[in-house]
C-alpha cells in the first residue's frame, strides 16, 4: 500500500503547487489590476479616513461629512437633498463622482497640492485635519426659488431647467435641472444599495441625472431673435427701422409658410424692429434673417457663445461642469448655397438651432452688461480646513464681447419693451427694470412645445443684478409665459439676496 | 498483481522506517517548536494591535498565553499517551489555530467601537468564541488520545461509525430549511439562533473510518477480480456497488444540501482510500470520470431545468466570470480576489488590511482576509504548513505497519489536504467556490473540533508508526507486522477469475 500512498503524497504536492501558482497569478501578476479595480473599496477606505470638507452656499453647508462607526469613517451627506444635486453632484463609494464633488475633489479630500502644508503638519501632530471647504456663488434664496418654482410650475411640466447669472461677474446665482434626484442614497456606504439607487435613476425615462441647464440643448425658439436682432443692428438697421412683416410669409424656395403664434401679432406689412421683438413677430424675423444671410447670423451666434465646445462652469481657470456646445446648424444648403427656407426657420430659433439654458442666460447677461460676456463660474472661494486661510478667491473673467455697448443698449431697450408691453409681462417685478425675450419651440410633430424665457433685471441705477434663462421642456401652450413668470421670481430672489449682501 | 499489494509484503517496505532505527520520541523537539509557534502567535497579536490601535496594550499576550497553556497541556498528554507521535503535527496545527484566533480577534477589534478596542476581553467576540472552541477541541482531542490507545481498536466500531456518518450527512438534508439552511447551503443543525453544528465535519471522520475498515476487508477481491480494457484493469461490476453508493450519496449531498465542496470532499476521500487499498489506477479514473461527469451533468441540468441544480449552475457561472456581475452573484468571489490582489507580495501588514470589505471573512473567505494582510509570502508559508501536516500524516501512514492504520491515516491526511485545496482554490478562482471551512483558521466549532479529532487520530497512528519494535506495546508487538487478527480473520471472498 505504500506505493499509492507515496503517489497520493505527490498528488497533494501537485494540488498545493496549483494553489501556489494560482496565488502567484493573483497576488503578483494581477495584483495591480485588482488593487486599482473599480470594485475595490479599499481605495475609498483610505480616502474616507480624512474628513472631507464642506461645500457651502450662502453660509450653509449643502455637502458635509459625518463621522460613523463603520469601516468607512465618514458618511457624505447632502442636507439640501435634490435641490443642489446638479451643482454639487455626489461622491459615492463605488460609483463615479460628479459635479463640484468631482472637480474640487482634491481640495475637498485634502489631497490637493495647495493643502500640502496641512498634511505635513498632520504628520507631526498625528491629527487628521480633514479637507478644505468649497464656497459656491449660489444665492440660497434664488436657488430655493428656482427649484420650488420649477417643481411647482403651473403647467405641470416634468422637465426643465433654470439658471441665473450675475451679469457683471458671471457668478452663477441659481442652477436647477428638473427632474432632480436625491444624492444621499448614492453616497450610501452600502454599495449594493447605492448601485441600485443609481441604476434606478439611470433607467428613469425622464433622465433625472442629466444636467439640463448645462449639458442639454433644445431649439431655443424666439429667444434666438435677440441674436438675429443683434446682427441686424450691426448691419445698418436701427430699432426703429421698418422691417417687412405680415401674418404669413413663404420663403422663396419653400412651400411651407412661416406664420405668427397668433393672428393679432404683426399682421401689418411692416413693423419696427422694436415692435417685431416686443410682439415676437415670426414673419418679420424670418425675412430679416434671409435678408442678413446665413454667414452673418452664424457669426453673430458664434460671438455670443454658440459653437464653443470647451466651456466649463466651475472654478475659473480650472476644471468645471461641462457645458454642451449650442449649435446654429448649417442654415444653408449642403453645398453652401443659400437656402431661404432653412434660413427663415433658423432665424426664429427652429430647424437645427439648438441652445443650452446657460447659453440663453449668457445672451441675456451680455445684453445687460453692456455687451461684455463674463465667464460663468460656481466656485467663489476655497477655504482651508481651519476655515480662515483662503486658498482661492474668484476673480471674474471676461469671456468675450459679442456686441458693442450701443448695440447692447438697443437690445436692452427692446427686451425691456418685451416685458413692459409684449410677451414677457409675467417676468415683471417691483423696484427693478426687467427685460427679456420669450420663446416657444416646436420639438416634434406630436410633442408639446418647449417654453423658454431669457431675461435680466436692472436696479434703479441701471446696474444689472441678474440674468436668467428658464426652460420648460415639452410644457405645451403657455410654456413661455410660465417660464417668464418663474424667471421673474428667480431674479427677484437674486436681487433680494444681492441687496442684503 | 504486484507483490507490494499483498498484505504480507507491505510491512516489508516499511520495515526500515525511522522509528525503528532512531527510536527517539522527539518530544523535546515538539516542545520547542510549539513554543516557537506560540511566540509567533503572540507577535502576530502585538503587530495587529500596533497597527490597529497605534499602541500595544499590556494584555496583548493574553490569547497567546491561554493557547500556550492549552497546547502545553496537549503536549504533556502526547508525551505520556503517545510518546512516539510525530513531533511536527502538534506545533504546526497549534500555529494555524493560534493565527486563526488572532485574525478573528483582529476582526473583532475592527468591529468594536474605537473606545472599546483597547479593552476587548479575550473571550469576547468571534475570536474569543474561537478561543473557547479551541479549548474544547483540544480537550476532546486529548480525550480521544486517552481513550484510544491503539488505533486498530477503532475498527471494531467501523459499521457503527459508518452508519453514524451516513445519518450525520443526511440530517441537514432532511431537516426543514429553517433548521439547516444558511447562505443557500443546507449543512447545519441549528439549535436556536446562536448555536449550530455542522454534522458533515464529523461525518467525514466516521465515514473514513468505515471506508478504511471496509476496504481492508475487501481489498483482495477489489484488486484481484478484474476485466482488462484498453490495458487498464477494471473491477467487476458487482464490486462497484459500494463505489456507486458513495457516489450517489455525494451527489445527493450536492443536490439536496447544495454543497459541491462537501460532495467533492467525500468522493475524493473515498476514491483515494480505494486507490490506496487496491493500488489500482482504474479506481482513480472511474472516480474522476464519475465526479466530473456528475458535475458536468449537474451544470447542464442547472442551466436547462434549474431546480435543485440551479445553485450549482450559478456557482459554475460565477467561477467562469466573476466580474460579469460584480455587485450581485460574483460579489463574494470578486471581493476575495481584490483582497488577495491588494495584499500583493508582502501584504498590507497584520491589522492594516480592510477585511471588513470581505463577505464571510470569518468563515469561507478567511484565507483571502489573511492574504490581504500577509501577502503572497505569508500565504505561501501557511500553505507550506498545511502541506507539512498532510505530508506528515501520509508519512505516518507509510510507516505504520497495519493496513487499517495506513488507510485511516492516509485517507485523513489526504482529506485534510483536499479540503484546503477546495476552499483555497475556491476563493482564488482556481475551482468553483464552495462553502468549506479552512481547517484550523475559520471560525466555527464543528470544523475546529472535527479537525482536532483528525489530528488526534494522526498523532495516534504516527505514534504506532514510530514506536520502536522492541517495545512490547502497540502494533509492533506482532513480529512481521501483519494485519491485525480481526482483519485477518475476515472471510476471504471466493475469487472467480
Amino acid at each position: 500500500m505504500n506505493a499509492p500512498l507515496r503517489r497520493v503524497g505527490v498528488v497533494v504536492m501537485v494540488l498545493f503547487g496549483l494553489l501556489f501558482a494560482n496565488l502567484n497569478w493573483i497576488q503578483a501578476y494581477k495584483a495591480d489590476e485588482y488593487r486599482n479595480s473599480d470594485y475595490n473599496g479599499r481605495v475609498q477606505v483610505a480616502e474616507y479616513e480624512r474628513r472631507r470638507g464642506n461645500i457651502e452656499a450662502g453660509g450653509t453647508a449643502f455637502a458635509t461629512s459625518k463621522e460613523t462607526s463603520g469601516e468607512l469613517k465618514y458618511q457624505r451627506t447632502y442636507p439640501g437633498g435634490a435641490k443642489y444635486a446638479h451643482v454639487l453632484g455626489y461622491k459615492p463609494v463605488n460609483l463615479a463622482d460628479t459635479g463640484i464633488e468631482r472637480i474640487e475633489n482634491d481640495f475637498l479630500a485634502g489631497t490637493s497640492d495647495a493643502l500640502i502644508a496641512n498634511r505635513i503638519k498632520d504628520m507631526f501632530t498625528g491629527d487628521e485635519t480633514g479637507g478644505g471647504n468649497v464656497l459656491l456663488t449660489l444665492s440660497k434664496r434664488a436657488q430655493d426659488t428656482a427649484y420650488d418654482q420649477l417643481r411647482n410650475n403651473e403647467l405641470g411640466a416634468k422637465k426643465g431647467a433654470a439658471i441665473a447669472i450675475d451679469p457683471r461677474t458671471g457668478a452663477v446665482q441659481a442652477l436647477v435641472s428638473m427632474p432632480s434626484f436625491d444624492p444621499n442614497p448614492l453616497a450610501s456606504h452600502d454599495t449594493g444599495a447605492a448601485s441600485a439607487a443609481y441604476n434606478k435613476l439611470e433607467a428613469d425615462p425622464e433622465r433625472p441625472l442629466a444636467n439640463r441647464a448645462l449639458a442639454e440643448t433644445l431649439p431655443p425658439g424666439s429667444t434666438f431673435k435677440i441674436v438675429v436682432a443683434a446682427a441686424a443692428l450691426e448691419n445698418g438697421i436701427t430699432k426703429d427701422t421698418q422691417i417687412p412683416a405680415g401674418s404669413s410669409w413663404t420663403p422663396p424656395t419653400s412651400g411651407t409658410p412661416i406664420r405668427n403664434a397668433a393672428a393679432s401679432i404683426c399682421p401689418e406689412s411692416q413693423v419696427t424692429l422694436m415692435d417685431a421683438v416686443t410682439e415676437s413677430c415670426n414673419t418679420g424675423f424670418a425675412q430679416l434673417g434671409v435678408r442678413l444671410g446665413a454667414d452673418k447670423l452664424k457669426e453673430k451666434a458664434r460671438q455670443f457663445g454658440f459653437e464653443q465646445e470647451d466651456l466649463t462652469v466651475g472654478q475659473l481657470g480650472e476644471d468645471g461642469l461641462t457645458v454642451a456646445p449650442s449649435r446654429t446648424g448649417a442654415m444653408q444648403a449642403p453645398g453652401g448655397e443659400t437656402d431661404p427656407a432653412a434660413l427663415a426657420q433658423s432665424s426664429i430659433g427652429q430647424r437645427d438651432v439648438k441652445m443650452t439654458p446657460v447659453e440663453g442666460a449668457l445672451i441675456a447677461a451680455t445684453v445687460a452688461n453692456d455687451g461684455t460676456q463674463m465667464r460663468p463660474y460656481l466656485v467663489k472661494q476655497l477655504l482651508g480646513p481651519d476655515r480662515t486661510t483662503s486658498y482661492y478667491n474668484a476673480d471674474p473673467q471676461e469671456l468675450r464681447r459679442p456686441v458693442s455697448g450701443q448695440v447692447a443698449s438697443d437690445l436692452r431697450d427692446m427686451m425691456v419693451s418685451v416685458v413692459e408691453n409684449g410677451t414677457g409681462r409675467k417676468a415683471k417685478f417691483n423696484g427693478y427694470t426687467v427685460g427679456g425675450k420669450t420663446g416657444t419651440a416646436q420639438s416634434g410633430p406630436n410633442t408639446p412645445d418647449h417654453g423658454w424665457f431669457i431675461g435680466f433685471a436692472l436696479d434703479r441705477n441701471g446696474t444689472p443684478i441678474s440674468a436668467v434663462c428658464v426652460m420648460l421642456e415639452e410644457a405645451g401652450s403657455g410654456g413661455s409665459a410660465e417660464a417668464a413668470r418663474i424667471a421673474g421670481r428667480i431674479m427677484q430672489a437674486a436681487a433680494a439676496d444681492s441687496g442684503s449682501r | 498483481m504486484t507483490a507490494a499489494a499483498t498484505p504480507a509484503a507491505s510491512p516489508a517496505t516499511t520495515g526500515e522506517q525511522p522509528g525503528v532505527r532512531l527510536a527517539r520520541s522527539r518530544r523535546n523537539s515538539e516542545l520547542s517548536l510549539l513554543l516557537l509557534a506560540m511566540v509567533l502567535v503572540a507577535a502576530y497579536g502585538a503587530i495587529v494591535e500596533a497597527n490597529m490601535l497605534d499602541t500595544v496594550t499590556p494584555d496583548f499576550w493574553m490569547p497567546a498565553a491561554v493557547l500556550t497553556v492549552l497546547f502545553l497541556g496537549m503536549h504533556l498528554v502526547v508525551r505520556f499517551l503517545a510518546p512516539f507521535a510525530d513531533p511536527v503535527l502538534l506545533p504546526a496545527v497549534a500555529l494555524l489555530n493560534g493565527l486563526g484566533v488572532g485574525f478573528l480577534r483582529r476582526l473583532d477589534l475592527a468591529k468594536a467601537a474605537p473606545a472599546e478596542r483597547e479593552t476587548l476581553a479575550i473571550f469576547a467576540g468571534t475570536g474569543g468564541r474561537q478561543l473557547a472552541w479551541t479549548l474544547a477541541s483540544v480537550v476532546l482531542a486529548a480525550g480521544l488520545l486517552a481513550l484510544v490507545r491503539d488505533h486498530r481498536a477503532v475498527s471494531r466500531y467501523a459499521y457503527t461509525l459508518g452508519l453514524a456518518g451516513i445519518v450525520l450527512v443526511m440530517i441537514p438534508a432532511v431537516l426543514p430549511g429553517r433548521f439547516s439552511e444558511q447562505n443557500g447551503a443546507k449543512l447545519w443543525i441549528k439549535f436556536g439562533d446562536s448555536f449550530s453544528i455542522q454534522p458533515g465535519e464529523f461525518a467525514k471522520l466516521a465515514l473514513l473510518t468505515f471506508f478504511a475498515y471496509y476496504l481492508v476487508r475487501k481489498r483482495e477481491v477489489l484488486s484481484l477480480a478484474s476485466r482488462r480494457i484498453l490495458g487498464i484493469d477494471f473491477p467487476r461490476g458487482r464490486d462497484l456497488g459500494p463505489v456507486v453508493v458513495v457516489w450517489l450519496i455525494s451527489l445527493l449531498v450536492l443536490v439536496f444540501e447544495k454543497d459541491l465542496g462537501t460532495s467533492l470532499l467525500y468522493f475524493g476521500m473515498f476514491v483515494v482510500t480505494l486507490y490506496i487499498a487496491t493500488e489500482r489506477v482504474s479506481w482513480l479514473l472511474i472516480g474522476l470520470v464519475l465526479f466530473f461527469g456528475g458535475a458536468y451533468l449537474a451544470y447542464v441540468l442547472g442551466s436547462t431545468i434549474g431546480g435543485p441544480f440551479a445553485n450549482f449552475y450559478d456557482r459554475a457561472e460565477i467561477w467562469l466570470d466573476p466580474f460579469a456581475e460584480p455587485h450581485d452573484r460574483g460579489y463574494q468571489l470578486v471581493q476575495g480576489l481584490l483582497a488577495l490582489g491588494t495584499g500583493g507580495l508582502f501584504g498590507a501588514g497584520p491589522g492594516d488590511g480592510q477585511p471588513g470589505l470581505l463577505p464571510e471573512v470569518s468563515n469561507d473567505f478567511i484565507f483571502a482576509g489573511i492574504g490581504e494582510e500577509i501577502g503572497l509570502f505569508g500565504l505561501s508559508a501557511l500553505l507550506v504548513i498545511y502541506l507539512l501536516i498532510v505530508e506528515r500524516g501520509l508519512r505516518a501512514a507509510l510507516a505504520v505497519r497495519d493496513s487499517f492504520g495506513k488507510l485511516l491515516a492516509g485517507g485523513l491526511a489526504f482529506t485534510l489536504g483536499l479540503q484546503v485545496f477546495v476552499i483555497v482554490g475556491g476563493i482564488s478562482k482556481l475551482i468553483p467556490l464552495t462553502g468549506q471551512t479552512t481547517p484550523f483558521l475559520s471560525a466555527g466549532g464543528s470544523s475546529l473540533m472535527a479537525n482536532w479529532l483528525l489530528i488526534a487520530v494522526l498523532l495516534r497512528v504516527s505514534d504506532a508508526a514510530r514506536r520502536p519494535v522492541t517495545q512490547a506495546r502497540g502494533p509492533a508487538a506482532r513480529p512481521g507486522g501483519g494485519p491485525p487478527e480481526q482483519l485477518h480473520g475476515a472471510p476471504t471472498e471466493v475469487i472467480r477469475p
